[in-house]
């Protein structure tokens, strides 16, 4: 079952689209907003409220690198491996990174706290390397600075 | 005398958004009450056509034909879909505009409805940009409580309704046929064309698609004129530009700049030369999909076409600088993983060719390069011409390559010959 905030925040979208089957995308960010990723069960309640079949909208989820089919940590690191965050190191930070969490990229910790993913460029090059953790990018990228972003999580 | 700065001079020091207000006392809206009640929606165009304006995504169309493509008599609903999925690796100018004056992109895109006939505009954002996701919602707000956007705009009869679209990552996105497929709730795959995008294009209706630092500049050309836009600039493509930086340079930035300043002076005047200790090799001069040029191109002046001219592409205008201290193939590695990751899987030379490029390289930089390498690299640059695939991904993806066998081939074969990588 969509929760009623979700169902409510799905609704609100449908007079910006001709029809129902545009807003799936959006439909689907919704409920990972809500619940950090978009199981089957809610995959299918989404589309009973579209009218779209389980396997079209899985077929679109997957299309899209920022639409979870699988839980996430309650963070979520996004760490830029695109061409000017790899000239300025950022294939170090990674490491350095994936070494304090003892996670490989596309991995969770075993807390779940953190899901570190590579990311392809956040359009912030005049600071690389760079990351954004859910919403906040972090610039200028060290290892001694990214030991201290990521101890200001819990 | 210092370049006139429309799209950025007044923007805010400490980094926040202009609200209605501060947009207002800088001018803002002047040129869309000009418009609807003075101006005809060809008078409009009219002015965009003199004004040389060439679009900002990459591709350099002129701005004010693309909208007369839409026909006269073309149905309704028409759409207008601003390109804000910034997405292209190295470039960060739309973000700019968008975190700092979201205004000036909603008088830009309200300018280009009014000149299509354009009944729905939509703000495609890429997710990452969270602020800017933020900021614009907040700007439309306020646009439409002030009579700028919705029913009979400003009492001329004209009416835009006005969306903000987040997407949901994908490259793929910002191609402008994928960009209509994602917003109408599928996948990002280009689209066969024709049909057009002006003829049919989202959910089948007229559609014109503009890049964000192209719509902003349209308020510009409104207020002051053509003529006043093309002095801006000192080639024939008229206004500012917003060129980049990033790479081992001292002080890598954004600077808006007269269209057609030098590499050398963007180069050693703005971002300062390269870093103590580092040699410059080559660069990218508009993103990730454009050819690399060498220090003999330095005094080429960044316009469409003199860079074209040089053998490369203006792209989006933000270089991304190759030091002596960094692997061209390593960097062209980077490159291609990333165009590779990003082909949705749509044309065989995209999917299939990347991915074996992308192994190539990766086997080079790890000490098992092999003779005849270069020619299957050379072969595959030759497969993704325009032509053999619905888009420009892996066109795109071949211009880096291209350029890189040319200037840096001697790099590959050691590579090749050393069995390792020497910068390793």
């Amino acid at each position: 079952m969509l929760l009623p905030e979700e169902r409510t925040e799905i609704e609100a979208e449908f007079p910006h689209y001709p029809n129902r089957k545009a807003i799936c995308i959006d439909a689907m960010k919704i409920v990972q907003k809500h619940r950090g990723w978009v199981s089957d069960e809610a995959l299918h309640d989404v589309g009973e409220l579209l009218g779209m079949s389980d396997a079209d909208l899985d077929g679109i989820a997957t299309f899209y690198n920022l639409i979870f089919r699988r839980p996430v940590g309650r963070h979520v690191i996004y760490l830029c491996d695109s061409v000017s965050c790899w000239i300025m190191g950022a294939d170090q930070q990674c490491r350095h990174a994936s070494e304090q969490l003892g996670i490989q990229p596309g991995e969770t910790t075993a807390d779940g706290c953190f899901t570190l993913l590579p990311i392809v460029c956040l359009g912030a090059c005049d600071h690389a390397p760079v990351m954004m953790i859910d919403d906040d990018m972090h610039l200028d990228l060290t290892p001694e600075k990214i030991d201290q972003i990521l101890g200001g999580y819990k | 005398m210092p370049t006139e700065r429309p799209l950025t001079g007044n923007m805010r020091a400490d980094g926040e958004a202009l609200d209605r207000d501060a947009y207002e006392r800088a001018g803002g809206y002047r040129a869309l009450h000009k418009a609807l009640q003075s101006m005809t929606p060809e008078a409009v165009t009219d002015e965009v056509k003199a004004s040389n304006l060439r679009g900002r995504g990459g591709a350099g169309f002129p701005t004010g034909l693309k909208w007369t493509f839409i026909p006269t008599k073309a149905p309704h609903p028409r759409y207008l879909v601003a390109n804000a999925d910034e997405m292209e690796p190295g470039t960060f100018k739309d973000r700019l505009l968008l975190e700092g004056d979201p205004h000036q992109l909603i008088e830009g895109m309200a300018l280009a409805g009014y000149a299509t006939g354009t009944d729905v505009a939509y703000i495609f954002l890429r997710g990452e940009y969270k602020l800017a996701a933020r900021r614009i919602e907040k700007a439309i707000a306020e646009a439409y409580r002030a009579g700028y956007l919705g029913q009979d705009i400003l009492g001329s009869g004209y009416s835009l309704e006005f969306y903000l679209h987040v997407s949901a990552g994908r490259y793929m996105c910002g191609e402008e046929t994928g960009m209509l497929n994602a917003l109408e709730g599928k996948r990002a795959n280009p689209r066969a064309k024709p049909p057009f995008p002006p003829v049919s294009g989202l959910f089948g209706k007229p559609t014109t698609i503009n890049n964000v630092e192209t719509l902003c500049n349209v308020p510009h050309i409104i207020n002051n004129g053509a003529a006043w836009f093309r002095s801006l600039s000192r080639s024939k493509d008229g206004g500012t530009k917003l060129y980049g930086a990033s790479g081992k340079v001292k002080r890598p930035g954004i600077w808006e700049l007269a269209m057609g300043t030098t590499i050398r002076e963007i180069l050693e005047e703005h971002a300062g030369g390269m870093r103590d200790g580092v040699r410059f090799r080559g660069l990218l001069p508009g993103g990730a999909s454009t050819d690399f040029l060498v220090e003999q191109h330095l005094d080429v002046a960044m316009d469409f076409t003199e860079v074209q001219k040089a053998g490369s592409r203006l792209g989006t205008g933000t270089m991304i600088v190759l030091d002596d201290q960094t692997c061209p193939v390593g960097m062209v590695s980077n490159l291609e993983h990333f165009f590779a990751q990003e082909s949705c899987g749509w044309c065989t030379p995209c999917w299939s060719g990347l991915g074996w490029v992308e192994r190539i390289l990766k086997a080079m930089e790890e000490g098992y390069g092999q003779p005849g390498d270069l020619d299957k690299l050379a072969f595959q640059t030759r497969f993704w011409a325009l032509g053999h695939t619905f888009c420009a991904l892996a066109p795109g993806a071949a211009e880096p390559l291209q350029s890189a066998l040319k200037y840096f081939r001697a790099d590959f074969e050691r590579h090749i010959d050393e069995k390792r990588c020497p910068w390793k």
